[in-house]
């Protein structure tokens, strides 16, 4: 324990010693905030206004808080991950700068020097990510605040496996990367793409079924999924109680992935936790155990 | 003295690249080994295999008794290397450093500290241990890594070119303290290096070439299989230099007569007693050596 302690604690200062990964990692959730709220704030704010039919009245106070809610789910639930992939550099510069070879002449256990790189990143990724779900929640309070404490708690809990999450999925990809290059395009593949995988840019129900299917299938959809349910539950509620009909709250949170379906079927608050968190722990496993069967180098 | 590394029949290959072939050789507990070759001769090949952080093809490599096929945990533990480019990190403290590649072994605590301090003492750096690794001169950072690769007592300390760049004087401090240390804990060093004097220092001397060993024995086996002897007369006459041998070259205050060995210069000596006034015999260098066995010079220090 004492090693694997000393091992994240270097992962971490090192991290922190590179004053531009940090701030970049930092940053890059707030740049999508402020992009968001720019340019798709009052698309989205037109989304929910069709919703209503005509001659419908809903407090504007509840759109706005619709669209924040929306926003900043989408923000933590692409941040979660991308933030990760940002965060998790040192396994790969330690493989470029060669001090990997100081560690493999070493007798380390292999699951103890995998996890202090999980770890660390982990402590990182969850600060900058905890720092932006404050940042988000103080956006939200300027436009429109219906969250009870117990969604902020359970915000910061999906936070947490979503992050869980993200770092375990770029803990196996930069298994593989061995240069600054290659982790440069990976993340840059990753934040383009993973927004839309998630369903954080576009929500999945507008997708085709067939891709609806498909992403039903990656567990980081029901992270945007819970992040949304719990960013938006108390705005519905209002509008429940505002004579908003049923019907109509649960067509906008179909169009939201508040609810998602697995073939048709709905899927519950619970199971999405257990499919998130179960996806998370099955991929640090594999983390872990490549680098336990990692074969001695042949070249 | 035990044999602490066997090398048996070891091979490597890289694809078509023969990087190690039918290598075998054996290094003596506490001696000073040099493992001498060009770069890409197959040094750092035959150090990984070591290591057991490269797969090799074939043969056998005991360590301390111990088959590296069976036991590389065990091995790693007998083994410090010495890189020869520092490999820690350049942005954390000397401690810090130092902590964190004692915690790869499970020293941690009361024991690293108590070692810290052997070390720090030993190498003079109790004030860096607060600086910024970056921060330090090449020197500096030389002691610092020769300190982690002794961090858990290794019985084998392998310096891989560990000289190279450094001033004389941080030289020959590093030296003294390594050969301080392996003298009072029996110690096996292995070593690369492209300074010929430094290996003309060891014990034993393997000298590998395109993969393949092409000369062991000790510096002066070699001297005396592949060099000449050479007298040096100081003050003496061209003409009577001339007369004693033709094989001569000028030298600055006098004559060099190149000779095949030390019985031939004493016969020389003896039967022209009167043309050795001002003299010296010397043996070939192992720079001689390196370029009679291989045809290549090595690169640093004094070679060219």
């Amino acid at each position: 324990m004492n090693s694997l302690f000393i091992i994240t604690k270097r992962n971490i200062k090192l991290f922190f010693k590179d004053k531009g990964m940090f701030f970049t990692s930092l940053i890059t959730p707030m740049i999508l905030l402020v992009l968001y709220a720019t340019f798709l704030g009052n698309i989205y704010k037109d989304t929910f206004m069709s919703v209503f039919p005509a001659g419908f009245e809903v407090k504007e106070s509840l759109i706005n808080a619709c669209v924040g809610g929306q926003l900043t789910s989408s923000i933590l639930a692409v941040s979660c991950v991308t933030v990760a992939f940002c965060s998790n550099m040192l396994m790969v510069q330690d493989k470029a700068n060669s001090t990997i070879n100081d560690f493999s002449v070493t007798p380390v256990d292999k699951r103890v020097m995998s996890l202090g790189y999980y770890i660390a990143t982990l402590f990182s990724t969850l600060l900058i990510c905890f720092a932006a779900t404050g940042i988000c929640l103080v956006y939200v309070a300027s436009v429109g605040f219906y969250m009870s404490l117990v969604d902020v708690l359970l915000l910061f809990l999906d936070v947490f496996i979503l992050v869980l999450f993200g770092v375990a999925i770029s803990s196996i990809i930069n298994f593989f990367l061995s240069t600054q290059g290659q982790i440069s395009a990976v993340g840059s593949i990753i934040s383009a793409a993973y927004g839309f995988i998630c369903g954080a840019y576009m929500p999945i129900s507008q997708f085709s079924e067939g891709l609806r299917d498909v992403l039903s299938f990656m567990p980081g959809t029901y992270g945007t999924s819970l992040i949304r349910n719990h960013a938006m539950r108390g705005v519905l509620e209002e509008m429940s109680q505002s004579g908003v009909p049923e019907e109509m709250i649960k067509g906008i949170k179909d169009t939201i992935d508040c609810n998602i379906y697995i073939f048709d079927t709905p899927v519950d608050i619970g199971t999405m936790y257990l499919i998130l968190g179960g996806s998370a722990v099955l991929l640090i496993a594999v983390y872990v155990l490549m680098n336990v069967f990692k074969r001695k180098q042949k070249n | 003295m035990n044999n602490i590394i066997e090398i048996k029949n070891l091979t490597k290959s890289y694809g078509e690249v023969k990087a190690v072939q039918d290598v075998s050789f054996t290094v003596r507990e506490g001696e000073m080994f040099a493992f001498l070759g060009v770069n890409g001769a197959g040094k750092s090949t035959t150090i990984n295999i070591m290591c057991t952080t490269l797969a090799k093809d074939s043969g056998k490599i005991f360590i301390d008794g111990t088959d590296i096929d069976n036991d590389a945990l065990s091995v790693k533990n007998k083994i410090g290397v010495v890189f020869q480019s520092s490999v820690l990190d350049r942005a954390l403290t000397v401690k810090d450093n130092l902590e964190h590649r004692a915690s790869l072994y499970g020293i941690t605590g009361e024991a690293f500290k108590q070692r810290l301090d052997e070390l720090s003492d030993t190498f003079d750096f109790k004030d860096l241990l607060g600086r910024t690794l970056g921060k330090l001169s090449g020197g500096q950072k030389r002691r610092i890594d020769i300190a982690r690769a002794l961090i858990h007592k290794p019985k084998i300390l392998i310096l891989d070119e560990p000289t190279t760049g450094l001033d004389p004087q941080t030289r020959k401090l590093i030296w003294d303290t390594v050969n301080d240390m392996r003298k009072k804990e029996n110690m096996t060093v292995f070593l690369t290096t492209h300074y010929m004097e430094e290996a003309a220092e060891a014990d034993y001397v393997v000298i590998i070439d395109s993969g393949r060993i092409v000369a062991k024995g000790t510096p002066l086996e070699l001297k005396n299989t592949y060099t000449d002897d050479y007298i040096t007369l100081y003050n003496a006459d061209e003409e009577a230099v001339k007369k004693l041998s033709p094989n001569y070259s000028a030298v600055k205050n006098g004559y060099r007569i190149t000779v095949p060995n030390t019985e031939s210069a004493t016969s020389l000596i003896v039967n022209n007693r009167e043309a050795f006034i001002d003299y010296e015999i010397t043996k070939g260098k192992m720079d001689d050596v390196f370029l009679a066995v291989t045809g290549k010079n090595l690169t640093g220090g004094d070679s060219k």
